[in-house]
């Protein structure tokens, strides 16, 4: 019984079928990829994991809780930490704000108004700031405005801001897209280093295959809003079905 | 001190400052000279600086912080009038418990339109607000004649009840609102020389007011919960995937806001029992949102500043005429006198808001920070001429 279970996950947008009957099960403590051509569902799928959209059946249970009907807040109040394909950060804020807002989450739950207290009287939160900042190796740029790093700062920042929630489940939406070869090194060696140290499960939608392979331990792939086989890394490679898919897609 | 960062409570004490030695900056000019007439220290005007004051305050908790831009907030300082007088004819003279029930109501009322308004964002809530504010304004003068007075507003009657003061007074006159016996209206006069102060009790009371809804405000903007506002305003996505629910957050600042604007209503009765309608209309929720901008949306000092600005230009700028003009520009021959006095008439007098537009549009584009920005320009200009101080600036902690 994995962390996050996805049993027969159907959704339609009018005539098209974007999900067909989809399963998936990620294990605790692993890194489970999504991949598959485009089109093939990926994006959706996330969608519903985080509650932005609702399939019209299946079920999907987290942590043996359905977060289905449930807004994006409270399934990451659940546990489930989202990294986008561009960087959501809080741009307008500092780098050290933008992680002092998700140790205020955890600690406090989705509301509370406390209007009064100061900021900077919250010690513990301050500290639990300061220790991210310095493991993602970006504590000299505390003062900084968000809006104003480099896109491979954001994303570290918007990975600094998902780990200080410690997740039980980190879902990234593909987390070098557009990103320059040696910047997709430092992210596959950040995630791997994430992984290894925190032991955080993390299921990761991807297109480039050298981070798949790289980082995950079994791989789902999906076609045309259908799973097609489930399976780890060294069999998939090889596998005739994935190899049409593919090879499919690049002769249309 | 007062849980204040040292930067915060000396903004606070220069607003501590101007408020309270306001009579003599607002007349800088001896009575009978020709500049007298550019005095703003006069209770009238003094007092619309402060409550204008709190009420940009408290729009901008709304606003500079969310970015929420509400078109309905003159709804609740109408709202927090009439409770006001309302008090004045039930109850007493007294203004305390009026301006409690100020702030109650306009909080429930905001409540209320808030719960409904913050389902839509951008264009869609300040719609909403709008409509909202116009129904109310249509409310008031019309449907809810009886308890708002409809077009002639809201005034006290010699048959009040005023159940724990005298209905009227021993001479048969309405009572004035007082604080505990101390009258709003009451003035000490102070002359030195040739010039002459005035020290108001009403205007005192409300300046109170003024400097605990600004330090309110900064507490507020230095908390975790002013925090999350300024985080709503950059990215709701990264909210809600954070864990936090925005609802509720830009719900309590909406009544936050609207809570400061029934105190401006309530104060705005104090000083003169009556209300009328026209405080709900369209124009003074525009006048608002302008005051906050000009001074500088998201700053603590700027909407002060803005109302204090608008506030100024309405009842100085708006007295100066021709015949003053041509005083001024006696020097110049005859026919360029008259050609000089003839273009700057459109804009004097009541062409003041013609200045006002222009002002604003030049703050807008060069100046987008307002009022405020401009100072810190200054402010910065000044430093680079002294490049020391702005290394030991550059090096405290920069909390």
């Amino acid at each position: 019984m994995g962390i996050l279970e996805v049993k027969g996950i159907n959704k339609r947008f009018g005539g098209l079928q974007a999900l067909g009957d989809v399963n998936l099960s990620v294990a605790e403590n692993t890194t489970h990829a999504i991949i598959g051509p485009n089109g093939a569902g990926k994006s959706t799928l996330l969608n519903v994991l985080v509650g932005k959209l609702i399939p019209d059946s299946g079920s999907v249970m987290f942590d043996g809780q359905s977060v289905l009907g449930r807004k994006p807040h409270e399934i990451n109040q659940m546990g489930i930490s989202r990294v986008f394909q561009t960087p959501e950060i809080f741009g307008d804020l500092s780098v050290f704000e933008n992680v002092m807002i998700p140790c205020f989450a955890k600690r406090d739950g989705a509301f509370r108004m406390h209007a009064i207290e100061s900021i900077f009287a919250e010690k513990d939160i301050q500290q639990q700031a300061d220790e991210i900042l310095s493991d993602v190796n970006m504590l000299e740029k505390k003062d900084m405005t968000a809006s104003s790093l480099s896109r491979g700062d954001k994303r570290r920042l918007e990975m600094a801001m998902c780990l200080v929630q410690d997740p039980k489940l980190l879902l990234l939406d593909e987390p070098t897209a557009g990103m320059a070869r040696a910047d997709t090194e430092n992210t596959i060696n950040l995630l791997k280093e994430i992984r290894e140290q925190r032991g955080i499960t993390m299921a990761i939608i991807e297109h480039d295959m050298n981070v798949v392979f790289s980082l995950a331990e079994r791989i789902t792939v999906l076609a045309q809003g259908m799973p097609l086989v489930e399976d780890t890394p060294d069999n998939i490679k090889g596998h005739p079905k994935v190899r049409e898919a593919y090879l499919g897609e690049a002769q249309v | 001190m007062l849980g204040l960062e040292k930067k915060d409570l000396r903004l606070l004490l220069i607003v501590i400052g101007l408020t309270m030695l306001a009579p003599f900056i607002l007349n800088p000019f001896p009575e009978g000279s020709e500049m007298a007439q550019f005095n703003a220290g006069y209770p009238d005007l003094m007092q619309r600086f402060v409550i204008f004051g709190i009420f940009a305050i408290g729009f901008n908790i709304l606003f500079g912080l969310t970015g929420y831009l509400s078109f309905g907030h003159a709804a609740f300082l109408g709202v927090g009038s009439y409770a006001a007088v309302w008090m004045f004819k039930l109850l007493s003279m007294n203004v305390l418990p009026a301006i409690i029930l100020s702030v109650i109501i306009a909080g429930l009322f905001s409540l209320l339109i808030g719960f409904i308004s913050l389902r839509r964002s951008g264009i869609y809530f300040s719609i909403l607000t709008l409509a909202f504010a116009q129904m109310s304004f249509a409310l008031a003068y019309s449907v809810l004649t009886p308890i708002t007075g409809g077009e002639t507003g809201l005034q006290l009657a010699l048959d009040d009840p005023r159940i724990f003061g005298a209905a009227q007074t021993a001479t048969g006159n309405i009572p004035v609102p007082a604080l505990f016996g101390l009258e709003m209206r009451a003035s000490y006069e102070l002359a030195l020389g040739n010039w002459l102060f005035t020290f108001n009790a009403g205007y005192y009371l409300a300046a109170l007011f003024l400097i605990l809804s600004f330090y309110l405000a900064i507490r507020i903007f230095r908390s975790p919960f002013g925090m999350m506002l300024r985080a709503i305003k950059s990215n709701q996505t990264r909210m809600s995937y954070t864990g936090l629910n925005s609802r509720p957050y830009t719900l309590a600042a909406f009544v936050i806001s609207g809570m400061y604007a029934g105190l401006a209503g309530g104060l705005m009765a104090s000083m003169d029992p009556l209300a009328g309608a026209e405080r709900m209309q369209w124009t003074a929720s525009g006048e608002v949102v302008l005051m906050t901008i000009l001074g500088g949306a998201g700053t603590l000092i700027g909407p002060v500043l803005g109302a204090g600005m608008i506030k100024y230009f309405e009842n100085i700028f708006s007295k100066i005429n021709d015949t003053i003009l041509h005083g001024w520009f006696a020097f110049l021959p005859d026919g360029l006198e008259n050609f000089v006095v003839a273009i700057i008439h459109p804009f004097i007098g009541k062409g003041w808001h013609l200045t006002l537009g222009l002002v604003f549009m030049l703050v807008v584009i060069f100046l987008p920070g307002g009022l405020v920005q401009g100072g810190q320009k200054i402010a910065a200009m000044f430093r680079r001429k002294q490049p020391e101080d702005a290394k030991s600036k550059a090096t405290e902690p920069a909390e």
